[in-house]
This record gives C-alpha cells, structure tokens and sequence, in this order.
C-alpha cells in the first residue's frame, strides 16, 4: 500500500468527486503521474447520490461510469479510497504529503460476493442515503460503487457479529485486524478538489429541520427520488411514508442571509426546479409551491425554468418563508410568510417540505499546511502569486457540475504549469 | 499473432454452485482452438492470478479468456500487459447471480457466453496504434484574442506549449480591452479590466505567435495534423497545429430590435456595450446633449429571457449594470441609479457585489418595463412594480441603459440554406432548405474546416457551439476543437477564464494523445482505429455523412478519405457501412458476426427461444450488471453482446441472426432525442433508424416485425431490466419459433 513511487513531476488531487476524477483524468491522459485521494470508501462524490443532473434529467452515474472507465485503463493513475491528507510540507514543484488511510476491514481479496453482508445483523445508518434507512455493518456502500469492494463498519471490531463476517467470507477478505496506516508522497502540485458539505439545515432553527420529520433537505429529496434510495424511489412523507400531495420548496433556506450563509450557492435553483420534475413525474395530481427570492437560471437553463413554469400545477411564490410549526397530529407542516409581490400574509399547509440548502465548502485542514488564501467564507483563492496548490470546483465557488468539471479541466493544467516551471 | 488460448473458469462466488464446469468446459470451448482450460475457486485471488500468469511465461499463452466475473470488476488483476489478448466471460452478474443453479437452461446460457467470448478472442488482433506519415505538431491554434482567447494562448504556453493565436482586430483585448472596469472574483469590489497587462505578457511570451487583422482561411487535416491557412494583413501564412480552441465570442444583441424599449428612438437610450464604451473613454454623458448623466435607469432582461428575442439569460448583465451604476455614482454621488429587473442573478460569491450595489444606494425594482417615452427633454420609464403590485413611473431620467445580451459570434443573421437532400420534405421550390444549428454548415465562418460535414462546430439551438453534455462540457462534435468563453455559453468574466485555462488543457491534451496513436474521451486510450478496405467501396457516403465526429472526408471520385486522428473510435461508420468493409483489430463486423453464430440454436421441439440482445456497453451494460448485482432475475433465453456504442450494430447482424433461427433481436440503448444521452451523439438513434429499416428483411424472411425491438435504457435503470426483457419474451412467445431454425 505505502509502496507508492512518486517524483515531483506527479500530481496529488485530494478528493474524489466530479471534480477531482475530472482534474485527475485530464492531466492523466495529456501523460502526467497522478494520485487521487478520496475520503469515502467509493469514488464520485455527490453527484453519485444524486438521481439526476439538471438540465437534461439524466442520471449521473452515466458519466461517471465513463471517467471510471478511463480510470480503469490508464496506468498514470493511482487512487486511494478512505483516504485523507493528514500533512502537506514544502512548496510549489517540491510538496511532501502524508496520507491517511483508515481501515476498511476488508482487503483487496474481495470478491463482492456479499456473504458477510448476509451474515451480519448489525445494522447502521445508511450514510449514502444521509441516514434516513439503515444498512447492514457490512455492506456495499452503493450498486454503482467503484472501487465495487465492501467495506466493514468500526463497530463490528472486536464483536461476535465481526467474526462472523470473518468466518462467512470465503475468500479472506475480511481483516478485522486492519490499523489506520499512512504514507508520504512526493509531489510536486497538489489540485484541492474536497468538495462540500450541504449546510446544516438545523441552524435555521425557525424551519424546525431535524425537529419535524416532514421537513427535509435537497439533497435528501435526491435520494428519496433514487431507484436505489430509502424508498426505491418513491417520494414519501418521512414520518409515515404516505405518497406526497402537496409539497414545497423553500430557496435560499439559509442562503443569502448574512446571518447564515451570506452568498448563493448557485445551484439550488435549478436542483428544485429539477425536484419539482421529480414529483410532478411520480404524482400527477400533486401539487408543488416553489418560495423563492430570485430564481437563478443562468444561461440557456433559463429553457428548464421555462418548462418547470408551463406545467400549471407548479406555482411560484415570491417569499421568504418566516416560520413553520408542525401539526403532530398530521405531520402537515403549516408555513407562514409574506407574499412580495402581494403583500399578503402566507399560511399554507403542505405534506411535505424540501429546504432548499445551500454549500459549504471543504477547505483544507491541514495543520502546519502551506497556506492558501480563503475568503471569508471558506471558499479557496486562487491566487497567482501563491501557486503550486490550486483549488478546483466547489471549493472555489458554489457550482453546478459542468462548470465544475471546467475548472477542474482548467486545474489539471495549473498543475501540469507547476511542474512545468521545475 | 499466432494465438496460444488458455481459458479460465471461476468457480467462485456461486458460479461453481450454479453450473457443471466439467461439462462448461468441454461443451463452451469444443468449436475453438483452446491450449489449456482450467478452472479455479478463487481466480482473482493471488493463486489465480499467478496461475494465470505461469501459463503466459511457462506456456506461451498469449490469449487469456476469463469466465467469471464482470469486465468492470477485478480489471487491473486480470491485465497481463499490453503483448496479451484477455477476454472476459461474464458468468457471474449474468449467469450465476441472475438465473437458477443447476438448471439446464442456466448450464446452456454459460456455455453459449463462453462461447461467445471464445469467438471474440479468436477474432481480436493486438492493435496498433495509428501513426501519421507526417510529423506531429503539438501547437495549439486560440482563434479569437479577447479576454478568452488570450487566456487559452498564455496559458498553453506556461505549460509549455506553443500557441498560435488569431486574432481578426488589428489589436489584442476583444471586450476586455474596452472595458472601465472589471468585477470578477471575490466580487467585493470592480478591479483593472488589466487587458494591457495581458497583451503584455503575450508579447513577452516567446511561446505565443499573435496574427492579428488576420483571419483563419483553412483548417485542413486532423487533430496533430492540422495545417492553417491564416490570411495575416492580406498576406497568406501557413501554420501546423495539434488542435484548437475557438473563442470568438460575442456580439451584443441588435438593440435595434427594441425599439418598444426606445432604443434608435431616443438618443439617450444606450445599450450596456454603449455605457461601458462611454464611460471607458472618459465621462458619461447624455448623447443627446452632452451633458452629464445623474439619473440612470438601467433595463435588465433587455430582449433577453424573451421568447420574442434571446430566450435565453446572459449571465453577466446583472452583474455589468451594478458595476456601471457605480461608474454613475463615482462620477456624481448625488446621482440616482435605478434597476429594473425580472430576477437578479448574481450567482455564488457574486452576492456580495449586489448586496455592495444595494448598501451603496441603488434602486432595484422588481418588475417589467412597459414604456419609454420622453418629457421636457427627459426620459421616462413606466414599469409593473411587482412588489407594489402597480404600474409606476420613474421621470427626470438622463440616460437609459437596456442591459443587452450575448450573441455568440457564430449565430448567423439569417439562417443559412443548402441544397436540400434528396428525400427532404421541407425543401423549397429550388430544392433547398434550412440548415439546422446542428450541423456543421450553420454557424458563421470562424474555423473554416475542410471537412466534408461543414466547415465549423455544430451548435446548440441558440448558435452556441456548446457541448450537449453535463459531466463532458468539452466534449465537442469535432475532436481536437474545443470552444472556449462566450462563444460556448454566456458568461461572466471568471467563467470565461476558467473556461478558457480548461479548454487549453484539453487541446494540449489532444495532441499528446494523438501523437501516441491514442483516442481522445469517451474512448481515451483506445489505439485501434477503423480500417477500410477500399476494394469493396460502392462509394455509397453513408459512413462519411452518419460519423458524428465529421472524421471522414471524401475524395473526387467520392471515396471516403478516413481522418484517424478524427476518430473517436464509436465504431457508428462501421455500423453504417452495408458492404462491411469498416474494421477495428478488436471490433469487426464479422467478429461479431461470428459471436452471434456461436450461439447455439435449439431445435425448435425443445421449445428453447433464443433472443439475441445487443448492448451499449456504457449504460444498458452496466445497468444489466447492476440488476445482477441485486440477484434480480430474467429469462435465460437471452444472449447479451455488447457494442461500443449501438450506432456500431450493422444490419447484417439482424439478418444473419434471424436466418440462423434467432427468434428474436432486442437492442437495449441510450436515450435519444432532444435531451440524448449517447455520448456518441445519435448512435442509439441511428441504430433505431437502421432497424426501421430492417422490415424489407423481415419481409423478404416473412417474419413478423414485433421479433425486433429497440428499447431505451440509462445506466439506472437497472430495476427494469427483467421487465423489459420478460416483455420482449412474451412477445416472442406469442409469435412463436422462428420457422428458420435449423437451416
């Protein structure tokens, strides 16, 4: 594993996402070495949580089963899942990088065969589906997960339930013995590509997330959409999985609010016009109310908002939504607001309410790192008298996954220009 | 090569429970040349592989055929280097995983898959990677020397590259160079537009070449291979380059079209261009008079966002009329700036510069304009103020600035027209028709390709020579050009230049990949390439004009002269090619053609049907594999072939198929239409029109037409693989045997 051989003319990209498979790849195949780190046991990112992309409403794993493709047969790549960077030294041409491997519990042996998985009785939350169903502890952690290896929950260490993952596992591939480890790479351009977290809804206290069931995130709402979701696919109330009649979209939930998340976050627009689709495809009687202050349909997406707005059972409301209570009895969420354009009060009831959350970027936490300007947001600065570190896609700025993949396309060749100048 | 076959069974993961090995061996490998057969519990294991491996160094065995698992898992341990053919058989995720154990319809399909990757193998030739008789040229053409392309040509050149770049001004700096101000990231405050500083540092680049008041001519050749033709002050230079960028930007839209706005009616009604072009060169002022301009109402959505007009948004206008009503403020600080917007769209950190142009006094209204009209030598506008819910009207204006669109510089004013193709419906009475954005004779000269489909990039519908793919958003219809900046999609100005550092990387990375013979995405890596033999041309065109890439160009006598460099490697020439004379080393016509006839046929007494299903190997493959993996269950009767991509299938197959007995033919595709998602871009629908045309075989066999079907499937859609396929066997239930089996 520790066995990695590289110079100062390869490249390190931290992160595994749409962003860093892109940045990877495309400096790949112009012949440079690369090693790609990813935190999560799988490749993909977010965008493999997601059911479709907007504008087209095609399903993300398409192309990322194309890049894992060009992953497979290009030898310049290495790439190492359930790994973090725990320490950056040196400088631009010239970086020391520790990496941090946390165990897996299960070895390169094998075969995805899924005999531990029908063993083990332990179950977990389901971190792929953001919790809303459980998991057995040994488990797959997607269909489309690449590398396709199971993976073995901390939990089952030192259990009866672990060594009957042992025991059942024909192939030797469950080490329950497996320690964090860590290796150092030399490199000699580090492209930043760790993605982002959706903000904690919770903290915009008056929409009363993680309080009541009924209301959910955006992301989540992708999931309950997914065929391999929760609910295969079927949008329904969390709180007592009836079929969703009435549902609303609240933008901008704590985005473009200096008491929260002061920017926008770009994409939240689109992806509840997207979800908007979702329903409206599943439920043809169900009525959608979308709360927004602007709608941000950049570019020729402003031909997708066109369509979402022709559909008569979709209704736009321009309002920040001040409150939602929740009557126990129903699980029926009442929200209450002022209609801009109006000026009358809102009290609405729905069935189900999706806040629309905005990105928080992850940043590199890396103690004793070489710096690399932020703004005050946390977003990385690309600053051309600081090179050597670059950061590509939501990192920089809130964005969809095309525009992600550009600046991630524009990273590999930041990188490839450090090396360049050695 | 002389070929030494060894074939590998797993008998893990339940395929040793499910099937008789013995008899899979003898009966699966018995019609082929096979050295060594051997079967293994564990064969991606360390033992297996190392198997494996003895046989290649002890035995010579040069051709590896694995029968177990997916080709998508455990693909790196089963790589023995670039001098062995491996084949893989899937006997897991499509047999042992999907269908009964023990059962003899689950032992004959084993059998029949490795058959089938028997016959594969016997068919594979190593390949070997095209090379040009010429010289490769790693240079790379930027075509367009605004902020973008100036961008993209000094950015090639800090990684080391060279680039040429065009510019039709006789000076560098496009838009940029006319601008007060920029606002880009972090979006606090306007900075320098700083297009000096970057004209600058081109002159002082060495690797950069600059032409201006020059134009592109002829772009001749292929990626690595292009020659150009530049037209450089009226005089004729010559340069070869490895690929392209294009950005050539933008043209505001045609304020004159918005007269209702009053533009061309009152002078001082200016576009957003016009402001910026005022206030660069020194004050803003009213044109009508010269004096100085205090109230400015700026009209957002100016003929944008307007089925009437540009439907679609610009992206940049909200942002330019906040950077220009602070050129008004900063000029008078009494002076009042008014913003009439539908949504204001400034996206990510960009919310701080609204939040700035609010705190600093600006006006925004919600609203639509209704009227522009003067008094007392002032302008008025009247609104609908969407939050007063009234229509109101804002007087004592000195300037009106309508924040116009983008138009990409390849849009034509009016739609070109060509001589209509033979079977056109919509031709003229001179047999003529419109050319659809789609296709390479649309857009305005910038390029001039010398390909056969047109001499610049197809477009999307607005003219923006944009890709149509979301995770790919280089991925053009014409390898080796890539468009860059606001010729691809409005943009503001950090867009532009990420857009343009991105499409530079693609461009170098084209011309390292071709040089090594390799292809380009989605097949990056690939190094067969389609081969003809020309003998058996019949000059039909049909490969030259179905290629989605534009790679094959024709000769005078209308032979097709193939571009290698071009190719994608789809596969959709050899598809379309009735003579069958279109070959890849690993990827034929006949070979596949052979792996249909090594299925085997049952009797029609056994009551045993046989479908023959053809599969993109990208989605519906993978989605097959993913219902495996969920141990759903499907008919046994169907054979699964996978093709690079469905606009590969070649009619002859269907034939063949159904003369042997095949009762029937399911083809399992990406969507297609408006939103398609073959990465090839019409291979599923091309191979959908094919099969319409497969009738006239039906006819001639008197078969019945429902025995072949197309059927759209995304890589997701695993969960509906057994309906579909138990839904296409009822069919061919009721229709019953094929009358031809046994012949």
């Amino acid at each position: 594993m520790a066995d990695v051989q590289t110079t100062n003319q390869s490249i390190l990209v931290v992160g595994g996402g749409m962003s860093g498979i892109t940045a990877a790849l495309e400096a790949a195949e112009a012949g440079y070495d690369v090693v790609l780190v990813e935190k999560n046991p799988y490749l993909g990112g977010r965008v493999t949580q997601l059911y479709q992309y907007f504008p087209k409403l095609c399903p993300p794993n398409c192309g990322l089963e194309i890049n894992f493709r060009r992953m497979r047969q290009n030898p310049k790549i290495r790439f190492f899942t359930m790994a973090e960077v725990a320490g950056i030294s040196g400088q631009e041409g010239d970086y020391d990088v520790t990496i941090k491997l946390s165990p897996r519990y299960v070895n390169e042996k094998c075969t995805c065969c899924g005999k531990c998985a029908e063993v083990c009785e332990v179950e977990i939350d389901n971190p792929f589906n953001y919790g809303m169903d459980k998991i057995k502890a040994a488990y797959l952690p997607h269909e489309f997960a690449f590398p396709m290896r199971y993976v073995l929950d901390p939990c089952l260490v030192g259990t009866d339930e672990g060594k009957k993952c042992l025991e059942a596992c024909e192939y030797g591939a469950v080490d329950l013995d497996m320690e964090e480890a860590t290796f150092d790479l030399r490199v000699g351009a580090i492209v930043w590509a760790a993605g982002w977290d959706p903000y904690d809804a919770a903290k915009v206290d008056y929409y009363g997330y993680g309080e009541y069931e009924n209301v959910i995130t955006n992301v989540m709402m992708e999931r309950l959409a997914s065929p391999n979701g929760p609910t295969e696919g079927k949008i329904v109330r969390p709180s007592d999985g009836k079929e969703v009649k009435n549902i609303a979209f609240i933008q901008c939930a704590g985005s473009r609010d200096e008491n929260y998340l002061p920017y926008c976050s770009g994409i939240c627009c689109l992806a509840s016009l997207k979800q908007t689709t979702y329903v409206r495809e599943l439920y043809p009687d169900c009525d959608v109310t979308v709360f927004f202050i602007d709608i941000r349909a950049l570019d020729r997406l402003e031909d997708f908002y066109t369509k979402v707005q022709e559909d008569e059972k979709v209704t736009f409301i321009k309002s920040k939504i001040a409150n939602i209570t929740e009557d126990e009895d129903t699980g029926d969420l009442l929200l209450e607001g002022e209609n801009t354009r109006t000026g009358e009060q809102i009290l609405m009831n729905f069935d189900l309410v999706v806040l629309a959350t905005g990105m928080v970027p992850n940043g590199i936490q890396v103690d004793g790192a070489p710096e690399v300007p932020c703004d005050e947001y946390g977003f990385l600065v690309n600053d051309p008298e600081k090179t050597g570190i670059y950061g590509v896609g939501c990192v920089r700025r809130p964005t969809d996954v095309a525009s992600s993949v550009q600046d991630a396309t524009a990273g590999a060749l930041k990188a490839i220009q450090s090396i360049a100048r050695r | 090569m002389d070929k030494k076959t060894a074939v590998y069974i797993c008998t893990g993961c339940g395929i040793g429970d499910a099937l008789d090995i013995e008899q899979l061996k003898e009966e699966g490998t018995e019609d082929f040349t096979i050295d060594i057969t051997r079967d293994h519990p564990f064969l991606c294991g360390q033992e297996g592989v190392d198997l494996i491996k003895q046989d290649i160094e002890g035995e010579g065995i040069n051709t590896v055929i694995i029968a177990a698992c997916s080709h998508r898992v455990n693909y790196d341990l089963f790589n023995f280097g670039q001098g062995v053919i491996v084949q893989r058989v899937n006997l897991r995720e499509q047999v042992a995983w999907s269908q009964p154990a023990g059962e003899e319809d689950t032992q004959m399909l084993a059998e029949d898959n490795l058959r089938i990757g028997c016959s594969q193998a016997k068919d594979t030739e190593l390949p070997e990677p095209f090379k040009a008789e010429e010289e490769y040229s790693k240079d790379i053409l930027v075509v367009g020397g605004g902020l973008a392309g100036m961008t993209a040509a000094l950015e090639t050149a800090r990684a080391g590259y060279q680039a040429i770049l065009v510019e039709r001004e006789d000076r560098l700096g496009g838009f940029l160079g006319k601008m007060k101000k920029l606002i880009t990231l972090p979006y606090k405050e306007v900075s320098e537009p700083g297009a000096e500083e970057l004209i600058k540092a081109i002159e002082d680049e060495p690797k950069v070449k600059v032409y201006t008041s020059s134009t592109v001519e002829k772009i001749s050749g292929g990626p690595g291979l292009y020659t150009v033709e530049i037209k450089s002050n009226g005089n004729g230079v010559s340069e070869r380059v490895g690929a392209v960028v294009q950005a050539t930007g933008w043209v505001p839209y045609d304020a004159n079209k918005l007269g209702h706005l009053g533009y061309g009616k009152f002078k001082d009604v200016v576009t957003n261009v016009e402001m910026e072009e005022m206030a660069a060169s020194g004050k803003i002022t009213r044109p009508s008079d010269g004096s100085d301009a205090k109230n400015v109402l700026f009209i957002q959505c100016a003929g944008s966002r307007d089925p009437e007009h540009l439907p679609y948004c610009s992206s940049a206008c909200c942002l330019v009329s906040m950077k220009q009503a602070g050129y008004v403020k900063e000029q008078n600080p009494e002076a009042v700036n008014y913003i009439l917007y539908k949504d204001v769209r400034t996206v990510g950190q960009a919310e701080d510069f609204y939040r700035k142009a609010q705190n600093d006094g600006n006006i925004f209204i919600r609203g639509e304009a209704a009227n522009v009209g003067e008094e007392g030598g002032k302008l008025f506008v009247e609104a609908d103020d969407e939050l007063l819910g009234e229509r109101v009207k804002i007087e004592d204006l000195d300037l009106v600035v309508l924040a116009v669109g983008m138009v990409p510089a390849s849009k034509p004013d009016t739609t070109p027209r060509i001589k209509a193709p033979a079977d056109a419906e919509d031709a003229d009475e001179d047999g003529m028709i419109e050319v659809v954005p789609d296709s390479g004779f649309f857009a305005n000269s910038a390029l001039n390709l010398d390909y056969r489909q047109g001499p610049e990039l197809p477009t999307l519908k607005y003219g923006f020579p944009d890709s149509h793919f979301i995770c790919f958003p280089y991925e053009t219809r014409r390898t080796g050009v890539y468009s860059a900046g606001c010729i691809r999609r409005p943009m503001e100005t950090a867009k532009a230049i990420d857009d343009a550092v991105g499409a530079a990387m693609k461009a170098i990375q084209c011309t390292e990949a071709t040089a090594e013979g390799k292809a380009v995405h989605p097949r990056a890596g690939d190094t067969t390439y389609p081969e003809f033999n020309m003998q058996r041309c019949t000059q039909c065109k049909r490969c030259t004009e179905e290629c989605p890439f534009g790679a094959i160009n024709e000769d005078e006598e209308a032979n097709p002269l193939p571009n290698p460099t071009r190719c994608r490697r789809c596969g959709v020439c050899m598809g379309a090619c009735p003579e069958r004379i279109i070959s890849f080393k690993n990827y034929s016509v006949g070979m596949i053609g052979n792996m249909i006839k090594s299925v085997h046929v049952p009797e029609e007494d056994e009551e045993k049907p046989r479908v023959l299903c053809l599969i993109c190997e990208n989605d519906a493959l993978p989605a097959v594999d993913m219902a495996g993996i969920k141990r759903m269950k499907w008919s046994p009767y169907v054979r699964f072939i996978p093709m690079r991509c469905l606009g590969s299938m070649n009619l002859v197959w269907i034939a063949d198929s159904l003369s042997r007995g095949i009762d029937g033919i399911l083809l399992l595709g990406c969507r297609h239409g408006d939103d398609y998602q073959c990465h090839f871009i019409k291979g599923s629908e091309l191979a959908e029109t094919r099969l319409s045309k497969v009738s006239e075989t039906l006819d001639r066999l008197a078969l019945e037409s429902e025995r072949v079907k197309f059927v759209e499937v995304g890589i997701t859609d695993y969960h509906k693989i057994p309906a579909i396929i138990d839904e296409f066997m009822e069919t061919i239930d009721e229709v019953g045997p094929n009358p031809y089996k046994g012949w």
